[in-house]
């Protein structure tokens, strides 16, 4: 056992309004310059949608990420690295800028500057590639709320694999948010991917980052990654990436992204795990048994075994502590409502979510679908707008039970609440109903629910 | 250990692992670093900067958040938000992080390409003006001399909106301002200069002091909250308040919460956790959304009415709840509440007319003998225990007559009051007629109800006339009743709903009842979230009507939780009262001009010209005929001329000749306009608004964007207001629809204004018609003061930065042009007298100038008319016109001597004084000397938070005081007297404010904010005729419109009204390619707050970048349309051209087409007009109802911003179409 600490996020679906503040907080601390006018470090997705850049988690398409060999060895789908380095001045991988969004601004000195004239002045859209006058296709938020959804949705890559579940119409109408930025795996194919060695992660938090004095422009990353959370910047000829707010966070400071979170979704903790059997977890055989693999890596904080080694590794008292009380492993783990983000790119990803919950279908509804019904708990779960079968594939490789789990826990603790709320007295059966006691459902509502500033970060 | 890729490889790796520095993880996938990291220095560099600075928005969101702004050598970097709200306790979520993306986007603002940089004036104009300066060499003369020539005007009106802005400089732009009020004031008269500025809650000082300027020199303010829509008239009719709502954190507290046309993720971005978290807490949610809108997320159920239907839905809610909780069975609490809590256990007169029998007024103590002028404000019920009729405490008659004196409460005493005459011994049957509206022509209904005689008088309660109104049958009763819940043709069943709304009926009634069995079980905490989906329709107030019976019979209003929740444009200046003695120099005179937003624009921008229809186009079928052969326009006289609603303009002399006038003939100003107006001899403005004599002259407008946002009606002003092209495709008015009392002008003028300025600090359609543009200081470059009814702090608002180049705060600005008018007045003007005519104001006597709302014109009589009575009252102010901006500057003496009014209660400032003069020091000479000086931003600030009650705890304890004397009840222990709140304060952290008779509810002892909790726990009367929430409104015009009883109306008919096309089939555009016909609906927008941020280009990438339409792909399909295809969407009120967005969450037949997307960024031209495509409110225009122009009559009394006729716009339909793809700029 080798323990290190890794800094990871927990983002509550469930809450999110989609309001991109956090995108916004984070272009304008970190990415709002030349050369990433397109660099979103943290987007938010409507789902169902093509996501940002457009399709990413189409890895038959992108080849990011890793896949198994046929004797059950991790390589990187985007090619072996004899492969890489041939290709390495033509990788065809990439997405272009239009797979993104080409950048544009506006000729807003028009307002000030046109002359007596016969209508009124008007700025007009200007690439910030060419300075030419440009017809707006495509932004870094185009499908945003189902926008052109008839057309566009077909080619959410996720929609696909569901698309028997799936009909995109008013009365079926669903969607949800899925706020993005990179996932700081424990098994990164960015940093493996790299010819250069400039991307590493970082031995006493885990944040994943470019040397930018290494960086020799190969954008093997870019490929390597199958979220595309890495970035060239075409000014500096460069990668860039989210690095997890690194200046912030070595003084005790949240990331931008979770500070400026309006809807209080954001949970960052520490969590340790045994650097020794990520390659093992990662190449589980059956994607779906990727996330148990993925949980199995981690650490209890609380094992005087595990907190031994850890001392052993250097890592201080003061990261032991803050791990025993990281709400991210308590989402993990004491809560089990918290899921990794496509473990089937086999990265490990650092950034997991609650699954959101939604409204009941029209027609199922008088048929007695109440989500706080405790007698109707688990019929409710499946009558939900949003397919359990589509967060399947986000999160769990297709496998829609830990999702229902999830989903019932989310629905149980409303219930359970519900009594309390109107002065009612508890019913232990709906915590037990889901595997938990009042108690903990309690510890989770507190989480959810109120956790103030410093609970949550 | 799972290997990687192949041998070669990892040797090639081992190989590689030596040459670089970090260690390679055992199985070669990572590379860990420790040290040696000198390359990401950048991103060190990058997060490091000088100072943070607490600052916010003035927008006008009701957001209020507080953020703390990054600078680094001198530069704005970026803002995130402030985290340190004050806990609102540790069982519940608190307010951090406050903000949005919007706010996030701001300091984009400061050094964009859209930046105002310097003082811009129109090129024409100041060359014209700058050869008749130096020709005539008197700025004045100069002004006169352009606007006076017919050719001169033109050249400078019709360039509006079309480029030709130069710069000049503040001392020009500045005279030529100066010169403009100071010829308009003395050509035309003080009440021709109008200032428009919203929402002063989002920056107080920069409200306050454009408004002070204006006021002082005796312009008019125009109100901002009805002409937004946002002013719920119902508030008013029901509560005898306006928009008082629980903070956002109260939403917690409630376990069952419908939002109903509210989007509230989107509109009130930084509440919306609490949505979410409630749920956990076992709330449910329902979310009422035409389309599948972002708060959908967080419903448990969704239901989808058709636009502009809500109100079916709710009639038919309130049918369930009445039939199940009150007929059927009785829950004590609901009861019991009604009884005390509103009019429903009241008297109504029943009116016995040929063959039917109508409600009419409310059964009074004067109708039971009772003597003297209040007896007819004092409202009867029945003594369930003695069956006789009483006087209880606490209605109108008993709020300001000395022997109401302790009396004003609602205390009943030992009375139970009787809910119902059903069963009772002495109770007759009477079967009544009520109007319905939902058919193709409105209808009669006839429903028994039980009634007694009382004093010669048929009566019955209200109550009673609920359930007839409702359809809720009892036995025996006569008439015609639904057979159940499951008979679609009668008003008001679930199945009648469902063929209206399209929502199922069976959860209707389930929603129904979820929601009051909720409200049982918690002890009222159901709650009603309201949005402008259901709040922006012409008959909105019958919709927010139907919606309050919902949380009033289930006892949930005044509960911590439970009611309305109307989140609209609604804010909440906390320090009120120092404010509004500051905007409206009240310290140095009063009163002050405060005009109806609406009836302005309409009249001004010859809106009313194009209504091709009566104005009994509202009427009852019940109705006697009281908007017969009138215009919408006459009835908007008739207002003014009975003092109702405010009128400015107001005659068609200046008002500062008539006080002349008047002086020289040595009468009483009021005796003596009443009388040559009642002679003929003198008019009202409004009833000739198109004479060069009474058209608005000078329009100011700061912290808004009229022509890019709230201008429903824009082509209109564009045409006629500004003189300028505008796209209006529609006809005027026939001769058959034109007005009798109001003087048609053959031709209708273009070009009314002389000058319209405009202050901002970017671009928008306002500073782009505008004569002069100001630079302004944007939100991080001052100080000032924030509040909202969201949260319960005040907040600061602390410079980042100076203001850059040649910008100027708002303070600065209007210090400045009151400084050079003082100089032009001094010599133009001197010292005048000047006649302010003054409506029937709101918590006054003159609430009692029309008993039982019973209409008397004297122009139809042929009286004289009282001013006060049937007239407004006329006021003679002393304007010294060359001391204006002196008196801007110091706090004057009136205060002294009158105090602080605030919604009836005054206070008595004197100590408030003496410390302001220590605080800020004093003024030395003029006619200021010796008062607290208000020469700086912080002065102002301090002022306000001193003369308030919400932030000066001796203010507040005061005032309870006072309250009580008139109500008897105590309210000892509310007001935390020895608390005061500082600039500073505020400054160093948000501050919770203290609980004051400002507002109706209590923070006290760190309790949420819910509006009417004061009432409900202190026995404190509504401000309404029978003190109690109201269901039931007796006014002539309610009844005429036939609007007494909660009722459903559904969307105006533009079809007959217009001649619009009716929706949901094609019709040709040009006589040519046919578009499809949808109802056109403005809600507001993800990425902007109004228009601002709309061109901001953070918020731009993240949506479409530029404006767009969104439609159903049924609709779409129709017209050929395609996802981001160019698209023009005509209707009589003008064209615009927008990008489709075709989504499957939009209903079939509707389109939306997001709020305040202006015409500055990435609009080509039209087709149909070859003009550039026009904003969103190119498509709307003004419709006045009638009934919100009421006025003199209990809680149907104008104040400021709390009553008036809306500028709803939601009614309105057009035709879409795909257009060439090819566009032209």
């Amino acid at each position: 056992m080798k323990v290190m600490a890794q800094l990871a996020m927990v983002m509550n679906l469930d809450k999110c309004i989609g309001c991109h503040t956090c995108s916004v907080t984070c272009k304008q601390a970190w990415t709002n310059r030349a050369g990433t006018e397109y660099v979103w470090f943290n987007n938010v997705e409507t789902r169902p949608g093509q996501g940002y850049p457009r399709t990413y988690e189409d890895q038959r398409r992108w080849k990011g990420g890793w896949e198994l060999t046929r004797r059950g060895r991790l390589r990187l789908r985007s090619g072996g690295r004899l492969h890489r380095l041939l290709t390495i001045f033509a990788n065809p991988l990439m997405p272009s800028i239009q797979d993104y969004y080409e950048p544009w601004t506006y000729d807003y000195d028009r307002l000030f500057t046109a002359p007596a004239q016969d209508d009124v002045p008007v700025a007009r859209p200007r690439s910030l590639i060419t300075g030419k006058e440009t017809k707006i296709t495509w932004s870094a938020n185009w499908d945003d709320n189902l926008a052109g959804a008839p057309e566009l949705a077909a080619g959410d890559p996720v929609l696909r694999k569901v698309s028997d579940k799936v009909r995109l119409e008013f009365e079926r109408a669903f969607m949800f948010y899925l706020p993005r930025i990179c996932e700081h795996c424990l098994n990164p194919s960015c940093v493996a991917a790299c010819p250069s060695g400039a991307m590493y992660k970082r031995s006493e938090d885990g944040i994943v980052l470019v040397d930018q004095d290494r960086c020799r422009g190969w954008r093997m990353c870019v490929t390597g990654c199958p979220y595309k959370k890495v970035y060239f910047n075409h000014r500096t000829g460069k990668a860039e990436k989210c690095t997890f707010c690194y200046p912030r966070v070595e003084v005790g400071m949240p990331t931008v992204c979770s500070e400026t979170c309006v809807g209080r979704l954001r949970y960052i903790g520490l969590v340790l795990y045994d650097v020794d059997r990520v390659g093992e977890a990662a190449a589980t055989p059956d994607p779906k048994d990727l996330y148990e693999a993925q949980k199995g890596v981690f650490l209890d904080p609380h094992d005087p075994e595990v907190i031994a080694a850890a001392r052993a590794e250097g890592i201080p008292e003061d990261w032991l502590e803050a791990a025993r009380r990281s709400p991210v492993y308590r989402l993990i783990f004491d809560f089990g409502v918290a899921l990794p983000l496509h473990p089937e790119f086999r990265t490990m990803p650092m950034v997991w979510y609650i699954p959101p919950l939604s409204p009941v279908v029209d027609a199922l509804v008088e048929t007695g679908h109440d989500g706080e019904d405790a007698g109707n708990l688990f019929g409710a779960i499946d009558a939900l707008r949003i397919p359990v079968e589509y967060l399947a594939e986000l999160f769990t490789a297709g496998d829609v039970e830990p999702v229902r789990a999830v989903l019932r826990r989310l629905a149980a603790m409303r219930s359970y609440m519900r009594r309390i709320n109107l002065g009612e007295e508890p019913d232990e059966s709906i915590a037990q109903a889901v595997g938990m006691t009042g108690e903990r459902i309690q510890e989770m509502y507190r989480l959810l629910a109120i956790a103030a500033y410093e609970e949550r970060y | 250990m799972a290997g990687m890729d192949g041998p070669v490889s990892e040797a090639l790796l081992r190989l590689g692992r030596h040459l670089r520095p970090g260690e390679t993880g055992p199985d070669l996938r990572t590379i860990h670093k420790s040290g040696g990291r000198d390359g990401d220095v950048f991103y060190r560099d990058r997060w490091s900067h000088d100072k943070v600075v607490r600052s916010t928005h003035g927008v006008n969101c009701t957001g209020s958040c507080s953020w703390k702004v990054y600078v680094k050598d001198g530069i704005i970097t970026w803002e995130t938000q402030q985290t340190d709200y004050p806990s609102v306790g540790a069982d519940r979520p608190g307010y951090e992080p406050r903000g949005c993306p919007r706010g996030a986007a701001f300091s984009w603002y400061t050094y964009s390409p859209t930046r105002v940089r310097f003082p811009y004036a129109r090129g024409v104009l100041v060359e014209m003006y700058r050869e008749a300066k130096a020709r005539l060499g008197d700025p004045v003369a100069a002004w006169a001399e352009i606007t006076t020539d017919p050719d001169k005007r033109r050249r400078y009106q019709s360039q509006r909106g079309k480029g030709g802005l130069v710069r000049v400089s503040w001392d020009e732009a500045v005279e030529i301002i100066a010169a403009a009020h100071v010829h308009t004031i003395k050509t035309y008269g003080p009440d021709r200069v109008a200032g428009f500025s919203p929402i002063p809650a989002m920056s107080m000082v920069s409200h306050a002091v454009g408004a002070r300027f204006i006021s002082l020199i005796g312009g008019t303010m125009l109100s901002f909250y009805d002409w937004y829509a946002d002013l719920p008239v119902a508030s008013p009719q029901v509560f005898g308040d306006q928009t008082d709502v629980p903070e956002s954190a109260d939403w917690w507290d409630a376990a069952y919460l419908i939002l109903w046309g509210s989007n509230v993720p989107v509109t009130r971005t930084p509440d919306a956790h609490y949505l979410a978290e409630a749920r956990y807490r076992g709330q449910k949610v329902v979310v009422m959304s035409p389309d599948y809108s972002d708060a959908t997320k967080f419903a448990d159920e969704w239901l989808a009415p058709h636009p502009g239907t809500d109100g079916a839905l709710a009639m038919a809610m309130g049918h369930v709840i009445l039939k199940e909780f009150f007929v059927d069975r009785q829950v004590p609490r609901f009861v019991s509440y009604v009884k005390r809590y509103t009019d429903l256990p009241f008297l109504v007169r029943l009116d016995e007319r040929g063959d039917a029998v109508t409600p009419g007024k409310f059964l009074t103590a004067a109708d039971l003998g009772h003597e003297g002028r209040e007896a007819a404000f004092k409202t009867v019920l029945i003594d369930g225990a003695t069956g006789e009729p009483v006087v209880p405490n606490g209605s109108l008659g008993f709020r300001f007559a000395p022997d109401g004196e302790g009396r004003w409460n609602l205390d009943l005493g030992g009375v139970d009051p009787l809910l119902t005459l059903y069963g009772t011994g002495d109770a007759e049957h009477v079967e009544v007629a009520l109007p319905r509206f939902d058919g193709a022509e409105p209808g009669v209904l006839r429903r028994g109800v039980p009634a007694r005689r009382i004093a010669g008088h048929l009566v019955t309660t209200v109550y009673d006339l609920v359930l007839a109104q409702y359809g809720v049958a009892r036995p025996g009763l006569p008439g015609e009743w639904p057979a159940g819940y499951d008979d679609p043709a009668v008003p008001y069943t679930p199945a009648w709903q469902e063929r209206i709304t399209s929502v199922p009926a069976a959860r209707a009634v389930r929603i129904a009842r979820e929601f009051a069995d909720n409200a049982e079980r918690s002890g009222g905490r159901s709650m009603i979230i309201l949005g402008a989906g259901t709040n922006h329709w012409f008959h909105s107030d019958t919709i927010y009507r139907a919606f309050l019976a919902l949380v009033t019979l289930t006892g949930c209003q005044g509960v911590n939780g439970g009611g309305w929740a109307h989140y609209v444009g609604q804010e909440k200046c906390r320090p009120i009262t120092g404010w509004a003695q500051l905007a409206f120099g009240l310290d140095w005179s009063r009163p002050p001009r405060q005009m109806i937003g609406t009836a302005f624009w309409y009249l001004h921008t010859d809106q009313w010209r194009y209504d091709t229809f009566g104005a009994d186009v509202v009427a009852s079928p019940l109705g006697r005929g009281l908007f017969a052969g009138k215009a919408t326009a006459d009835l908007l006289a008739q207002s003014a001329r009975l003092g109702w609603m405010p009128s400015y303009p107001t005659f068609d002399r200046n008002p500062l000749d008539l006080a002349d006038e008047a002086a020289a003939a040595g009468e009483e100003p009021g005796a003596y306009v009443a009388r040559k107006v009642a002679a003929g001899e003198l008019g009202f403005a409004c009833e000739n608004p198109d004479a060069p004599e009474n058209w608005p002259r000078v329009l100011t407008i700061w912290r808004a964007n009229l022509l890019g946002s709230s201008a429903k009606g824009n082509e209109y002003f564009l045409r006629h207001l500004l003189g300028t092209d505008g796209a209006v495709r529609a006809a005027e008015a026939g001769p058959e629809h034109r007005p009798t009392s109001v003087t048609w002008a053959d031709e209708a003028p273009r070009g009314k204004l002389d000058l319209l300025l405009s202050l901002d600090f970017r671009m928008t359609s306002t500073t782009l018609f505008s004569d002069i543009v100001l630079p302004a200081a944007t939100w991080y470059e001052k100080h000032d003061l924030s509040s909202t009814d969201m949260h319960p702090f005040v907040h600061a608002f602390t410079p980042a930065i100076d203001p850059p180049w040649q910008t100027r705060t708002d303070f600065a600005a209007f210090h400045a042009i009151a400084k050079r008018f003082g100089e032009l007045a001094r010599e133009h003007l001197g010292v005048r007298t000047d006649l302010v005519a003054v409506p029937l104001l709101h918590d006054t006597p003159d609430e009692l100038a029309t008993p039982h709302g019973a209409v008397r014109d004297w122009r139809e009589t042929g009286e004289t008319p009282v001013p006060g009575r049937d007239f407004p009252k006329i006021v003679a102010v002393e304007r010294d016109y060359g001391a204006v901006a002196e008196k801007m500057a110091a706090l004057g003496p009136l205060l002294d001597r009158l105090g602080a009014t605030t919604k009836g209660i005054t206070y008595q400032v004197g100590p408030e004084i003496e410390r302001l003069a220590r605080a800020n020091g004093t003024v030395r000479h003029g006619v200021a000397a010796g008062r607290p000086a208000l020469t700086r931003d912080v002065h102002m600030c301090e002022a306000i938070l001193t003369l308030s009650g919400t932030t000066n705890g001796r203010l507040a304890a005061q005032g309870f005081a006072a309250l009580a004397r008139r109500t008897g009840t105590d309210f000892a222990g509310l007001a935390d007297e020895h608390r005061r709140i500082t600039f500073a304060d505020t400054q160093a952290r948000p501050v919770p404010v203290i609980t004051s008779p400002e507002w109706s509810g209590s923070e006290t002892g760190g309790r949420r904010y819910s509006a009417f909790t004061i009432n409900v726990e202190h026995r404190k009367p509504w401000h309404t005729l029978t003190g109690r929430q109201s269901f039931y409104l007796d006014h002539d015009w309610i009844q005429e419109a036939g609007e007494a009883l909660p009722v459903y109306r559904p969307p105006l008919n533009m079809g007959a009204m217009f001649g619009e096309p009716a929706p949901g089939g094609t019709a040709p555009v040009n006589g040519s390619a046919e578009g499809v016909v949808v109802r056109y609906l403005t809600p507001h927008s993800k990425w902007s707050i109004h228009s601002e941020y709309q061109d901001n280009l953070l918020m731009l990438t993240l949506s479409r970048g530029g404006p767009t339409i969104w439609m159903s792909p049924a609709d779409a399909a129709k017209a050929g349309i395609r996802d981001n295809d160019w698209v023009e969407a005509v209707n009589r009120n003008g064209v615009v051209v927008a990008r489709a967005v075709v989504s499957h969450r939009m209903p079939e037949g509707t389109v939306y087409m997001y709020h305040a997307q202006e015409r500055v960024v990435d609009v080509p031209r039209s087709e149909t007009s070859g003009r550039r495509g026009g904003i969103h409110n190119s498509l709307t225009r003004l419709l006045v109802k009638p009934t919100h122009l009421i006025g003199g009559y209990a809680q149907l009394s104008f104040a400021f911003n709390y009553l008036g006729p809306t500028g709803n716009q939601r009614d309105e339909i057009t035709v879409i179409r795909r257009r060439a793809q090819e566009v032209a700029y």
